[in-house]
């Protein structure tokens, strides 16, 4: 059965599907731009969501995956391999392989030490990527040439580049959606909800929360492949724990454990970010100049005033 | 004479300074209710998480349907046919009343790396669980979530996802707890049904329950059975009179 909310968010995906046809009419390509980038982050958000919000695991290193999927892509790149067949399945198989390892050592944990494992890897991992100059070390490096797929899809096409998002953006949430709803889902959130229970009724959490943590990384990778081509520049700051912050934030501010709340959190964090950044509107440079105040009052609002985020607030039953 | 179903040998679990079960025989013939009562601090709850498998006892052994369970983990436990239900209520509040019983039926439907298909929706998952909610009189609740569900009904849940997992043995810990007069002799009649259906562990204060239910009783006092036997028996020893300081029964 679908619900209300998801109808929603199948009205949110066609409305973006409208918008390179907008853009190109109203001449303002940039928007194209800004959105792909927020679909991009969607995709991160959503993965996060599977092991955050369903899962209940407060993942607080989740860009090491951009980070892995970027790196990925940007050393084939950088040695000449450009078919985005191997680099984005090397995204998505490092960045599960990675997973696999952080996962095995942190799903045994849970709260405050589940927080700080995830994190101290994922520092390891921008330290790593400070450290290795043949990649650009600190400064990271440019990643001119976008990924090719035999001509199916080029990238360098803005609105084709566009559409790749959009669908992936779709697959993915279309995925989270099944997995959520499975027997496997099921038991994921019963975990989340009850581990002593779970237990006696004759469930082992550790292999459903690791299959989880590696198919959220997975996910993540391919977000972060998707980003490099985007930015077509590296450097290990997609990896810095602020990133992973950020991700967080997206979810949270979205609604946890919701279908549309990554996406939601994603675009309203970006879209706000980038309107208080830039809006001429505002009476002085002075409160210009520090918008990152007005986003924080605006995002303790919302924690405060809307429990389940701002998927929360749309009409229809609360997941 | 039934065969032994459970039975504990010498167990022994400390907490520091403190001896929580001091060298416990106990055993469990297949088809009786077996109560264990005793006073506050007696040790009953630690006792019933040993035979679960929540903790591990310091020493001792626990077999059960004949093998040893010491060492294995509670998943693997109730795998065997060992179930319980929770002091204090122990649902899953933001699922459905059959959205629990489903879960526990999956728990004993094969593996749950299935991906694809919508479980809620899946009769081999719901049917099983609506008959057993049907079982337990709260089939006409089954969609209201489980945090929504009087504390009476939420512990008719608890009954019915232990039942769910197609049990051999019961560990029922005090299941009357914190209900009223109405609401436990409901429940006492619904466990009256599974009696003899069922082997039951029955740890409860709830002296109307315990003699109504147990065909044997045994009384935990500071970590150790100071008797065991049945109710009459029980009533009459001298012992058990004394640790419970008077206490009518």
């Amino acid at each position: 059965m679908i619900t209300t909310r998801n109808w929603i968010l199948v009205a949110i995906l066609l409305l973006l599907g409208a918008v390179p046809a907008a853009a190109a009419y109203f001449e303002q390509p940039f928007y194209l731009d800004l959105l792909r980038r927020v679909m991009i982050f969607a995709i991160a958000a959503v993965s996060l969501n599977l092991i955050l919000g369903y899962g209940g695991m407060v993942s607080f290193g989740h860009a090491a995956y951009l980070g892995i999927g970027g790196y990925a892509v940007g050393i084939l790149a950088h040695h000449g391999i450009h078919s985005g067949w191997l680099q984005w399945g090397l995204a998505i198989g490092a960045s599960a392989l990675v997973a696999l390892a952080i996962g095995a050592i942190s799903v045994r944990t849970s709260g405050i030490y589940f927080i700080m494992i995830t994190l101290a890897f994922t520092q390891m991992l921008y330290y790593l990527g400070i450290s290795i100059e043949e990649y650009g070390g600190d400064d990271g490096m440019r990643v001119p040439v976008r990924s090719q797929f035999s001509g199916l899809v080029d990238l360098n096409d803005g609105t084709q580049f566009y559409f790749l998002v959009l669908g992936i953006l779709a697959a993915s949430l279309f995925l989270v959606h099944r997995l959520v709803n499975s027997r496997f889902g099921m038991v994921l959130q019963a975990i989340r909800s009850n581990e002593a229970r779970t237990r006696a009724i004759g469930f082992s959490p550790y292999p459903y929360r690791l299959a989880t943590f590696v198919i959220s990384g997975a996910m993540c990778g391919l977000a972060g492949a998707l980003l490099v081509n985007h930015t077509a520049y590296l450097t290990p700051e997609f990896m810095n724990w602020t990133r992973s912050g950020e991700l967080m934030f997206m979810v949270i501010l979205g609604g946890i454990a919701t279908s549309a709340g990554p996406l939601l959190g994603a675009a309203v964090l970006l879209l706000l970010e980038d309107v208080l950044q830039g809006w001429s509107l505002l009476p002085r440079e002075a409160v210009r100049d520090h918008w990152q105040l007005y986003l924080g009052i605006f995002l303790v609002l919302v924690v405060l005033f809307a429990r389940r985020g701002l998927a929360g607030l749309l009409p229809g039953k609360n997941e | 004479m039934n065969k032994l179903l459970l039975e504990t040998r010498e167990l022994r679990k400390t907490f520091g300074a403190l001896v929580a079960t001091d060298g416990v025989d106990f055993d469990v013939r297949e088809g009786e209710t077996h109560a264990v009562i005793g006073p506050n601090g007696a040790g009953k709850t630690t006792f019933i998480k040993q035979i679960s498998g929540e903790l591990r006892p310091d020493s001792g052994e626990i077999r059960f349907a004949g093998d040893d369970i010491t060492a294995l983990p509670a998943p693997q436990r109730s795998h065997k046919g060992l179930a319980r239900s929770f002091q204090i209520t122990s649902i899953y509040r933001e699922f459905s009343a059959l959205e629990n019983v489903a879960l526990a039926v999956q728990a004993h439907a094969g593996h749950s790396f299935r991906f694809w298909r919508a479980a809620r929706e899946d009769p081999a998952l719901t049917g099983p669980a609506i008959r057993i909610l049907e079982e337990i009189r709260l089939d006409r609740r089954k969609d209201v979530l489980a945090a929504n569900l009087s504390h009476g009904e939420q512990r008719q849940l608890e009954i019915a996802m232990a039942l769910a997992t197609r049990p051999q043995l019961l560990l029922l810990d005090e299941p009357v707890a914190g209900m009223g007069t109405d609401e436990s002799q409901r429940m006492i009649e619904l466990l009256a049904t599974l009696k003899g259906e069922k082997t039951i562990v029955l740890i409860e204060h709830d002296m109307d329950a315990v003699f109504t239910l147990a065909d044997r009783i045994s009384v935990l006092v500071y970590g150790r059975i100071i008797a065991t036997g049945t109710p009459v028996e029980i009533r009459a020893n001298q012992e058990v009179r004394a640790a419970y300081l008077g206490e009518d029964f």
